[in-house]
């Protein structure tokens, strides 16, 4: 559509996510949806396992997307798009993107087995993954995309996870994949660049992307594209990209981290951690930071000083 | 696709393969609201940063202003957060 010279949208205009939708109050998977097709366009396929989105999209016989979804089980979001695809193939629609969309649970612990099969195999399928550190739709229980520390109800508050997070995007390097990234919905140009930049590639294409959850972290909704953004310059989530499994880009370097605890402090499900623990989460994430900055090839090392 | 609410009255409308047919926008989540966004068309720059992160999808852009389409709007207040100008406000529903 054509604009005046006063408007600069920093984002494709094109919606193909419709109002309607199921998703609550400052729901960062909805946002991700949202850059994703004005990304992809509407040349586009989704396959959508049992996660929010199910629930987001809308009750049958209606939808929220403008492009084809598919709904199905669990487990199955990559080889779901492994079959679309080579029935497109087949039918000589190469140019269609197939879309393997997931939540964390879905992806992390019972999709992974799919995930890598496609990914073993290189099928040209992008997977992009929205990561709310839970699985949300049926209620707030642990995944292994949950961090340490936080409350969920089956990680009830005397009993908070105590494993780390799954770090699946060294996994997906390991695969030599061609392509993976995580992004934020804080950061929305950057996450549609590197859709657009998925969508040119042949071959497995992994994105994970940081999912403000209200109602699973107990935060507040109009602080979800905040803490989307808090989570980036804490270094809690950075943002990166590998391509061929070795040639790691930080998108975002941070050279002064903010405190890990301004994170964490806005969220009810980290409530309950002392000091002590913060203090842990703290060095850790730095500690992960400047390893992630040397296999960047970045000669710079951060810190954050721990107030006692 | 259809806008409104799509209701099979008997068994054998439904479509046999499992489809869908009509769009979300029946369903004008505006009713969710408790606190309600007006903008301040005075101090706004047109930056659409509210536009650009509404999860809602529910402020459009008309003659390079944005609008808050209230039938959808569900008030989470992420747009008067975001806005460099702080030129939204938020007051409260009444009912
Ligand atoms: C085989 C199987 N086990 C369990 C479920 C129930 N189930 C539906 S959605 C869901 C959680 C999904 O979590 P995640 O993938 O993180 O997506 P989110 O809901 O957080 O968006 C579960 C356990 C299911 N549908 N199928
Ligand atoms: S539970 Fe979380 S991810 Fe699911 S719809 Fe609500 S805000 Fe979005
Ligand atoms: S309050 Fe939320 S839903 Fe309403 S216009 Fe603002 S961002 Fe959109
Ligand atoms: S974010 Fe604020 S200043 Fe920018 S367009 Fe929206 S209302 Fe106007
Ligand atoms: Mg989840």
């Amino acid at each position: 559509m054509e604009r005046g010279k006063t408007m600069k949208l920093s984002i494709p205009e094109e919606e193909l996510v419709g109002s309607g939708h199921l998703a609550c109050q400052g729901c960062g998977a909805t946002l991700c949806m949202r850059y994703a097709l004005k990304a992809l366009g509407q040349n586009t396929i989704l396959d959508i396992p049992a996660c929010c989105w199910s629930v987001i999209d809308g009750p049958f016989p209606h939808t929220s997307v403008k492009v084809p979804l598919f709904h199905t089980a669990f487990e199955t979001a990559a080889c779901v798009a492994s079959g679309i695809r080579a029935g497109l193939d087949v039918l000589g629609r190469g140019e269609t993107n197939v879309v393997a969309w997931a939540g964390d649970g879905g992806t992390f612990d019972i999709g992974i087995q799919a995930l890598s099969g496609a990914t073993e195999r290189n099928d040209n399928i992008i997977y992009i993954c929205y990561d709310n550190e839970a699985y949300m739709n049926t209620g707030i229980q642990r995944s292994s995309a949950t961090p340490y520390g936080a409350w969920t109800t089956t990680t009830p508050v005397k009993h908070f996870k105590k494993m780390p997070k799954k770090d699946l995007v060294r996994i997906m390097a390991a695969h030599r994949i061609p392509y993976t990234a995580t992004a934020s919905v804080g950061y929305p140009e950057d996450f549609i660049a590197k859709v657009k930049k998925a969508k040119e590639i042949q071959g497995t294409t992994f994105l994970h992307i940081f999912s403000p959850c209200p109602p699973g972290w107990k935060s507040q909704p109009e602080k979800s594209i905040q803490l989307a953004r808090l989570a980036v310059s804490t270094c809690y989530f950075p943002v990166y990209e590998i391509e061929n499994g070795e040639k790691y880009t930080v998108n975002k370097v941070i050279k002064k981290p903010r405190p890990v605890k301004e994170f964490l402090e806005q969220q009810g499900r980290f409530r309950h951690l002392t000091e002590e623990q913060v203090n842990g989460i703290q060095k850790n994430v730095i500690v992960s930071y400047n390893e992630l900055l040397k296999k960047a090839g970045l000669d710079l090392e951060v810190h954050v000083e721990i107030k006692k | 696709m259809a806008k409104g609410k799509i209701i099979y009255k008997r068994a054998k409308d439904i479509p046999l393969n499992a489809m869908s047919v009509g769009s979300m926008l029946f369903n004008k989540t505006g009713a969710w609201r408790n606190v309600k966004p007006i903008i301040d068309y005075d101090n706004c720059i047109k930056c659409m940063i509210c536009w650009k992160f509404c999860p809602d999808i529910c402020i459009v852009i008309e003659d390079e202003n944005p609008v808050i389409d209230y039938d959808y709007c569900k008030g989470c207040a992420v747009c008067v957060v975001e806005c460099p100008k702080k030129c939204i406000s938020l007051v409260e529903e009444g009912r």
